[in-house]
């Protein structure tokens, strides 16, 4: 029996999730007796496929079609659909992303089968799968069970750390060409703008964030500086957000983005659960904060109890001061 | 254009869940109500095209019989009209979900005699988390659906529709009648005016009874995750903290 597990990728480049997620379908896969392959969906596919054997893939599948030349849910969830017929694959899996969780859930809508997203950890049960599923963004989850000839799943992101076997898979190329039409291209991308090709939010590996502590949007200027110094992004509080002082593209949380990176300061924010969903990933948790209690404060690394308007320029200062000194000596 | 808006009564964001003791479900005892965040800015988002395009906003849901709380504070920022499909089951799975709203959308169209020319949904809800309801309904009512979408233009006979990327966004063009999933972030949702308010108070609501389904998902039960259990440690109450601090940023390699 064979697991397809999906590749996300945009134009060739592999999603940052996706070693993470296939490593997690490979886990899956050996503990059911399964075979695992990896399937790359159009444009650039050829590209995104090296490597993946290293993570376990027996099979790659590469799915080309002349109509496949940017992302759609309809094409893709069409593709994946077919190719799984195809092979008839015991199980779909995605990592929960934006395109992971819609591309199976077009899978799900065609096969008429239930689709469970964001899984943290399953087991078989019988034919059936029982799982731990992400509710609430992550504050809270759910033991669910699903019954169906084709398990369709997503795992949540960043769930499992991606990690190479010792030994690389067989990594066998298989192309597959759907079946397509011009109905399954309405949904495709028709364009693109880029707005910054620099460090983005979710993959940074500093995030420093502001709450409503920070109080306004002016004040943002010393988280901005901070996060220039460190190389990182900013973001914000979903208060933050609701005052306008922010774009709400900044939002770490539930209903904005998810990050996980080395090192999450947090300046004045409280850390009510939607906040801390969507950073709780984070390796390393620095909160500056005047309340002690704070939920943020509680559950960090390391803290420290001040106002940050004082202490965020401070530390920018003891940066560029130790930088320059460092600079001098050598 | 017509628009119809699915929306879900959710605990208000924030808020301490706590569980029953049978882990079942949420302990609603204590909790304020509201509609899941997208599908709020969704309502918004339907009304703001209205305004400017002329047409109406239908909000739908499927929920609790209280859940006329949530369509009257739909009302209440400028939605037309409202359907109810009250049921005491809670946790409708995703696939019987889909399948209660596109009956009652199918029904409500076969009434007024025409297509709504854009139905929105919240891109998941807040609570279950599902990610799939609005795909569903798409698929069944044969009409294109994207989701994450964080902008929307009204073009004549269709519509261009943004999804939000890490490095600037992704543009959809979908013919109408098209479906979306709306995130947070299109806008920023207006609050009730008294007069809204009022309006919401008398505005009629239809109910329809929900046709069930049902899919191979069933929920076991809830459980509150594992605390991460952090021992924070204390650097200090002042900027004496600070060279604390940039030695750990430093041991981190990032100074």
């Amino acid at each position: 029996m064979s697991f397809l597990y999906l590749v996300e990728h945009d134009r060739g480049r592999i999603d940052e999730t996706t070693l993470g997620g296939i490593t997690g379908a490979r886990i899956l896969a050996e503990s059911l007796g399964a075979e695992l392959h990896a399937v790359v969906i159009g444009a650039g596919a050829a590209s995104a496929a090296g490597g993946l054997d290293a993570y376990g893939a027996e099979q790659v599948h590469l799915v080309s079609h002349p109509l496949l030349t940017d992302y759609g849910p309809d094409a893709w969830g069409e593709s994946l659909f077919q190719l799984a017929g195809s092979v008839g694959a015991g199980a779909v899996i995605a990592t929960g992303t934006d395109r992971g969780n819609e591309v199976m859930a077009q899978v799900g809508a065609r096969a008429d089968l239930a689709m469970v997203a964001n899984c943290l950890e399953i087991e078989p049960d019988g034919d059936d799968w029982l799982m731990t599923r992400v509710r609430w963004g992550g504050s809270l989850h759910e033991r669910a069970r699903l019954s169906a000839p084709v398990k369709l799943v997503t795992l949540a992101p960043h769930s499992t750390e991606a990690a190479a076997t010792g030994q690389p898979a067989a990594g066998t190329v298989a192309e597959f060409t759907p079946e397509l039409g011009e109905s399954d291209t309405v949904t495709m991308v028709v364009d693109r703008v880029t707005v910054s090709e620099g460090i983005t939010l979710a993959t940074a590996p500093v995030v420093v964030s502001g709450g409503r502590g920070v109080g306004s949007a002016e004040a943002f200027d010393i988280i901005e500086e901070l996060a220039g110094l460190l190389g990182g992004a900013v973001g914000c509080s979903r208060v933050v957000t609701n005052n306008g002082w922010k774009n709400h593209k900044f939002q770490v949380g539930q209903t904005g983005t998810v990050v996980a990176p080395d090192l999450y300061v947090a300046c004045g924010i409280s850390g009510a659960i939607q906040h801390w969903v969507g950073m709780m990933n984070a390796k390393n948790v620095l909160a500056i904060n005047i309340d002690r209690d704070a939920p943020m404060v509680t559950k960090a690394d390391w803290a420290v109890i001040a106002d940050l308007h004082q202490v965020v320029p401070a530390i920018s200062a003891e940066i560029t001061r130790r930088r320059t000194l460092a600079a001098e000596s050598g | 254009m017509r628009i119809l808006v699915c929306v879900k009564r959710v605990p208000a964001p924030g808020a301490k869940i706590v569980l029953t003791p049978d882990a079942q479900d949420i302990d609603a005892s204590l909790l304020g109500f509201a509609i899941s965040p997208h599908e709020e800015c969704a309502v918004e988002e339907a009304v703001r095209i209205v305004e400017r395009e002329g047409g109406s906003v239908t909000v739908l849901t499927l929920g609790p019989p209280e859940a006329e709380e949530q369509l009257r504070a739909a009302v209440a920022v400028g939605a037309t009209s409202m359907v109810l499909l009250p049921s005491d089951i809670p946790d409708w799975d995703p696939v019987s979900t889909s399948a209660a709203l596109v009956s009652a959308i199918a029904r409500l169209e076969e009434e007024q005699g025409e297509p709504f020319g854009l139905v929105m949904f919240g891109n998941e809800s807040a609570d279950s988390g599902g990610f799939q309801v609005g795909i569903r309904a798409a698929r069944s009512l044969g009409r294109p659906m994207v989701t994450g979408i964080k902008g929307i233009d009204a073009e004549g006979d269709s519509i261009a529709a943004r999804r939000e990327t890490p490095s600037g966004w992704e543009l959809y063009r979908l013919p109408l009648p098209a479906v979306v999933g709306v995130k947070e972030g299109i806008n920023l949702p207006r609050y009730p005016t008294l007069k809204g308010r009022m309006a919401a108070r008398r505005a009629p609501v239809e109910t329809m009874e929900p046709v069930a389904g049902s899919s191979g998902q069933s929920k076991v039960m809830l459980m509150t995750p594992p605390d991460a259990g952090s021992a924070v440690e204390i650097l200090g109450e002042g900027p004496e903290a600070v060279p604390a601090i940039v030695d750990i940023m430093e041991s981190l390699g990032l100074v």
